[in-house]
C-alpha cells in the first residue's frame, strides 16, 4: 500500500535545544499507529509540526505524494490532518452541531446561519461514530468521553485522513475508552489512518498496527505491533532495562492508624467503612463515577460525612476541616494537580509551602531562609527536575509537577497519605519514582491509601485492595492472589461481599 | 519548550516591576523638572502629594483585591459615603467628630462584610456585587446630603491637623499613605495570613485543598478594601472640611489603573502595594505634567487611559500573554 504521509529527517530546535533531530515517521491509509516516548521526548513536537503548528529547522513533509513546505494550521486541516488534543478545545455553552462546525458554518445567504443544513450534516457525522446525541443540546451537558467523540466529529467533519488522538483515554473510564476503540476501528475501516499517543502500552497492544518511539528528540524505534512485547517498548522509551516494576510489597502490616467507620453522603457514596495501618498500602480501585474521591475527600474534611464516624490515631476526627487534619497528619492528594493540587504560576518553592505556612514562619511573618530550605529539601526528596527553584510550576513537565505536589504534602510531615490518582498522565520512568517513594514512606512507618483506575497499578503497588461500585464499598481483597478479573468482577458490579 | 537566556535575564531585570516603574518615574521627573521650571517647586510637589494620597489609599486596598482574584468597584462611592456620613452627622445631629468618624468606619467595614459575602455565601461575581455597591454607595452619599456638598466649618484643630497639617514638613495625607504603603507592603511581603491572598488569588481550588480557608482570606479583604475607601472619604472631609457626595468619581477607576501598571493581575495571584504606590505616582505626574504644560484638564482622562494601556501591554511582551 502506499503511504500517505511521509516524514524525513525532521529536526526542530528552541532556542538551541532540539526538539527532535533527524526524525523519520511514516503512516499509510487504515492504519493505526502508537506514537511512544516519555514527556519530553518530542511527541507534541512532532505533531505540532505534522499539523502545521510549528515549523521544523530541517527535514520535509511528504503528504499523498505531494511535499508540503511551509505547512501552516489552515492548510494541514484542508489536507485532512486533524488533531484532537488531550485537553478538548471546544465551547461547552455552545451547541454541539455550532461546534462540529466550528469556523465552518453553513450559511444561506447575506450571512446568515443555515441551521438545519448545519444540524444534518452534524448528525449524519456523528452517526458515523454510531453516536446518536441531540446536536441541539449544549456541549457541555455531554460527559466527556461523549465531549471527545464531538471532538472526533469535527476532524472528521473536515475530512480527516489523518487523526491525530494525544491521550484520549485520559480521561475516560475502560467502558468508555471500549467505545472509543470500537470507533477508531471503524475509522480505520474507511481508510483513515491515526496516529495514537497514549501512556497505556495495554491500549496500544490492543488496537495499534504499528509502533514509533521517541527518545529525548530522537527516533529510537518502530516496527509492527505483533513483533513486539510491552517489555521492548518501556526500553526503548526510557533507554535502561526496568529492574522490577513495582517495589516489594510490605513485610509486616503496623497498627491502626486511620479508621472509617459507616460514613455516608446523600448522593455520593453510603456505608464506606475501611481501615488504613502504619507500613500498609491500601488500592482504592472503582470505575469513574463510583464515588472513590468523593468518599475520600469527606474523609479529609473537604465535605462533612452526614452519618458515621472517621477516627485517627483513636481520636474522632469526624468535625475536622482540613486545616485540622492537616496538622493532625492526615492528607489528601488530589488526582486534578492543574485545578485543585499547585499554584501552576507560583513558583516551586512558594507551592511547596503552600500547604504548611506555619513551619515556615515566626512571629506570623514568613521567613524567606525557612522558605527556600524546606522547599529545596522536599523538591530533592522527590528528585524532581528543575532548572531554578524560583520557576513558575507550569514550566515543568507533567510528571515533574507531580512530583511538586507531592513534596508539598511530604513537607507537611504526614502520617496518612490518601492519594488520588497519583501517577495518572505520566510516563514510566516518574512512575515507577512515585511508586517507589510511596513504598519507601509506608516502610518508614506511614499509612497510605491510593486510588487508581489502572488495574496493574492497583494490583502491583498495593498491600490490601477495596473495590467500590455505585458509591458503596463492595469488596476488599489480597494484593498478592487477586487478579484483574477478580477486581473487574466487583468494581463492575458483578460481585459483592458487603451485601446487606 | 521556552529557554532562552537572553530574554530570562531580561526578564528577570523588568521582573523587579517596582525598579523598572520606579526608573521611569525619576526619568520621567527629570524630564519634567526641564521642560516645566514650577514641578520642582515645593508648592507643585506638595499639592500633587495630596491629591495622589486618596488615590493612593483605595489603590492599596485595590491591590489586596485584584491579588485575590477579585475586583472593587464600589471604593470611590465607599469613599463619598465615609465622607457625607461623618460631615453630616456632625452637622445636623451635632455628634462629636471622633464619634463620626467611628461610624463612618465602622459602616465602611459593615459595607465590606456584606460585599464579602454575597461574593463567598451566595457566590456572586465580585464585578457585578462591587457595581451594584457603587451604585448604591453613591445613591446614599446624594440621598444624605441631597445632592449638594455641605461645609462642616472648623470643628476640631485636630482633625483640620490631619487633613491639612504637615509633619516633618510633609503634607499629612501623604506620609499617611507612605506609612500605610510601608506596612501594608511588609505585610503583603511577608505575613503569614496576607501571604494566603497570593495563594487564593493564584488557584482557589487548590489553596482550598491545601487547607487555607478561602472564604475566611476574601473576607479579610474586602472588609479592608473598603475600610481603606472609608478612611481616604474621611481624610477627604479632613483635608477640605466639605462633605461632598460626588467626591472619589471615578477613583476606582485610577485605584485599578495604579494597581495594574505596578503589577497586579486582573486574574488574581500577583501584585505588590509599593507597585501599586509607584503606578498611582506615575498616574499623578502624568496629570500634573499635563496642567504644568498648560494642557487643558479634559486630556486628563484620555492620557491616563493611554498610559494603562501601554503599561499593560510592555506587560504582555514581558511576561507572556495574560
Amino acid at each position: 500500500m502506499s503511504k500517505l504521509l511521509e516524514m524525513r529527517g525532521i529536526s526542530k530546535s528552541f532556542y538551541g535545544t532540539q526538539a527532535l533531530k533527524d526524525v523519520n515517521i511514516q503512516i499509510e491509509p487504515g492504519e493505526i499507529q502508537a506514537v511512544c516516548g516519555e514527556n519530553g521526548a518530542g511527541k507534541s513536537t512532532l505533531m505540532n509540526i505534522m499539523t502545521g503548528i510549528l515549523q521544523p529547522n530541517e527535514g520535509e513533509i511528504i503528504f499523498e505524494g505531494e511535499k508540503l513546505s511551509n505547512l501552516d494550521p489552515r492548510t494541514a486541516q484542508e489536507k485532512g490532518i486533524s488533531i484532537v488534543h488531550q485537553e478538548l478545545s471546544l465551547c461547552p455553552e455552545v451547541s454541539v452541531a455550532e461546534n462540529i462546525f466550528m469556523g465552518r458554518v453553513p450559511e444561506k445567504r447575506k450571512g446568515m446561519v443555515n441551521f438545519k443544513q448545519m444540524r444534518q450534516e452534524a448528525d449524519k457525522v456523528l452517526k458515523r461514530l454510531n453516536l446518536d446525541i441531540d446536536v441541539r443540546q449544549p456541549l457541555g451537558k455531554l460527559g466527556i468521553s461523549e465531549q471527545q467523540m464531538v471532538e472526533i466529529a469535527k476532524a472528521l467533519s473536515i475530512n480527516a485522513k489523518i487523526l491525530i488522538l494525544d491521550e484520549p483515554t485520559s480521561s475516560l473510564t475502560e467502558s468508555e475508552s471500549q467505545i472509543l476503540f470500537d470507533n477508531l476501528m471503524r475509522l480505520k475501516e474507511e481508510g483513515i489512518a491515526i496516529f495514537f499517543i497514549s501512556h497505556r502500552l495495554k491500549e496500544i497492544f490492543k488496537i495499534c498496527d504499528s509502533f514509533t518511539v521517541l527518545r529525548d528528540g530522537v527516533h529510537v524505534g518502530d516496527g509492527r505491533v505483533e513483533d513486539v512485547d510491552p517489555d521492548d517498548i518501556v526500553r526503548m522509551m526510557v533507554g535502561r532495562e526496568l529492574d522490577q516494576a513495582y517495589p516489594d510489597r510490605t513485610t509486616e502490616v503496623g497498627q491502626n492508624i486511620l479508621s472509617v467507620e459507616n460514613i455516608s453522603r446523600k448522593d455520593e457514596f453510603e456505608n464506606i467503612s475501611f481501615r488504613v495501618n502504619e507500613k500498609e498500602i491500601v488500592g482504592l480501585f472503582g470505575l469513574i463515577g463510583a464515588g472513590r474521591s468523593e468518599a475520600m475527600q469527606t474523609v479529609f474534611g473537604i465535605n462533612q460525612p452526614d452519618s458515621g464516624r472517621i477516627t485517627l490515631f483513636g481520636k474522632d476526627i469526624t468535625a475536622n476541616n482540613t486545616r485540622e487534619n492537616i496538622d493532625q497528619g492526615l492528607i489528601y492528594i488530589t488526582e486534578d494537580r492543574k485545578e485543585q493540587g499547585l499554584f501552576l504560576d507560583m513558583d516551586l518553592n512558594a507551592n511547596v509551602v503552600a500547604a504548611d505556612l506555619e513551619q515556615v514562619s515566626q512571629n506570623s511573618l514568613i521567613k524567606k531562609k525557612k522558605v527556600k530550605a524546606i522547599g529545596e529539601k522536599f523538591v530533592e526528596i522527590m528528585n524532581t527536575k528543575y532548572a531554578s527553584l524560583d520557576q513558575p510550576v507550569k514550566s515543568l513537565s507533567g510528571g515533574n509537577q507531580q512530583k511538586v505536589l507531592l513534596a508539598k504534602w511530604l513537607a507537611v510531615d504526614p502520617r496518612v497519605l490518601i492519594l488520588d490518582e497519583p501517577t495518572r498522565g505520566i510516563d514510566v520512568g516518574a512512575k515507577f519514582e512515585i511508586h517507589t517513594a510511596l513504598r519507601e514512606l509506608s516502610n518508614n512507618g506511614h499509612a497510605v491509601m491510593f486510588i487508581s483506575s489502572e488495574l496493574p497499578e492497583i494490583l502491583g503497588l498495593s498491600d490490601r485492595i477495596l473495590v467500590m461500585h455505585q458509591g458503596k464499598l463492595v469488596g476488599e481483597l489480597d494484593a498478592d492472589t487477586a487478579t484483574e478479573e477478580e477486581v473487574m468482577m466487583y468494581a463492575s458490579g458483578r460481585k459483592n461481599d458487603f451485601k446487606n | 519548550m521556552e529557554n532562552t537566556q537572553n530574554s530570562s535575564i531580561l526578564k528577570k531585570l523588568f521582573g523587579l516591576r517596582e525598579a523598572s516603574l520606579a526608573l521611569i518615574i525619576i526619568a520621567f521627573a527629570a524630564l519634567l523638572s526641564f521642560m516645566a521650571p514650577g514641578f520642582l517647586s515645593t508648592y507643585n510637589i506638595n499639592t500633587t502629594l495630596i491629591g495622589l494620597s486618596m488615590d493612593g489609599i483605595l489603590a492599596v486596598g485595590m491591590t489586596l483585591v485584584l491579588v485575590v482574584g477579585g475586583i472593587d468597584l464600589s471604593v470611590g462611592s465607599v469613599m463619598a459615603f465615609a465622607n457625607v456620613l461623618a460631615g453630616m452627622t456632625m452637622v445636623t445631629l451635632g455628634l462629636n467628630i471622633w464619634l463620626s468618624v467611628f461610624i463612618s468606619i465602622a459602616l465602611s467595614v459593615a459595607i465590606g462584610f456584606s460585599i464579602s459575602q454575597f461574593i463567598t455565601k451566595i457566590k456572586l461575581s465580585p464585578f457585578i456585587t462591587t457595581l451594584s455597591m457603587m451604585s448604591i454607595g453613591r445613591g446614599l452619599a446624594y440621598i444624605i446630603t441631597k445632592g449638594s456638598p455641605v461645609s462642616i466649618g472648623e470643628i476640631s484643630q485636630t482633625f483640620d491637623f490631619i487633613g491639612g497639617g504637615k509633619t516633618f514638613g510633609i503634607p499629612n495625607p501623604g506620609l499617611i499613605l507612605i506609612l500605610l504603603v510601608i506596612v501594608m507592603d511588609f505585610l503583603m511581603r511577608n505575613s503569614k495570613t496576607f501571604r494566603k491572598i497570593y495563594y487564593v488569588g493564584s488557584n482557589e481550588e487548590a489553596a482550598k485543598f491545601s487547607g487555607i480557608n478561602v472564604n475566611k482570606t476574601k473576607i479579610m479583604v474586602y472588609i479592608l478594601c473598603s475600610s481603606l475607601a472609608g478612611f481616604a472619604g474621611i481624610l477627604n472631609l479632613a483635608r477640605f472640611g466639605v462633605a461632598t457626595p460626588t467626591v472619589g468619581t471615578g477613583a476606582e477607576l485610577r485605584a485599578i489603573a495604579g494597581a495594574v501598571i505596578g503589577g497586579a493581575s486582573l486574574t488574581g495571584g500577583e501584585g505588590t502595594v509599593l507597585g501599586a504606590f509607584l503606578g498611582i505616582i506615575l498616574v499623578a505626574l502624568v496629570n500634573n505634567a499635563l496642567v504644568l504644560l498648560g494642557v487643558s484638564v479634559y486630556w486628563q482622562q484620555l492620557v491616563v487611559g493611554l498610559v494603562l494601556l501601554s503599561a499593560v501591554i510592555i506587560d504582555m511582551k514581558v511576561h507572556g500573554s495574560k
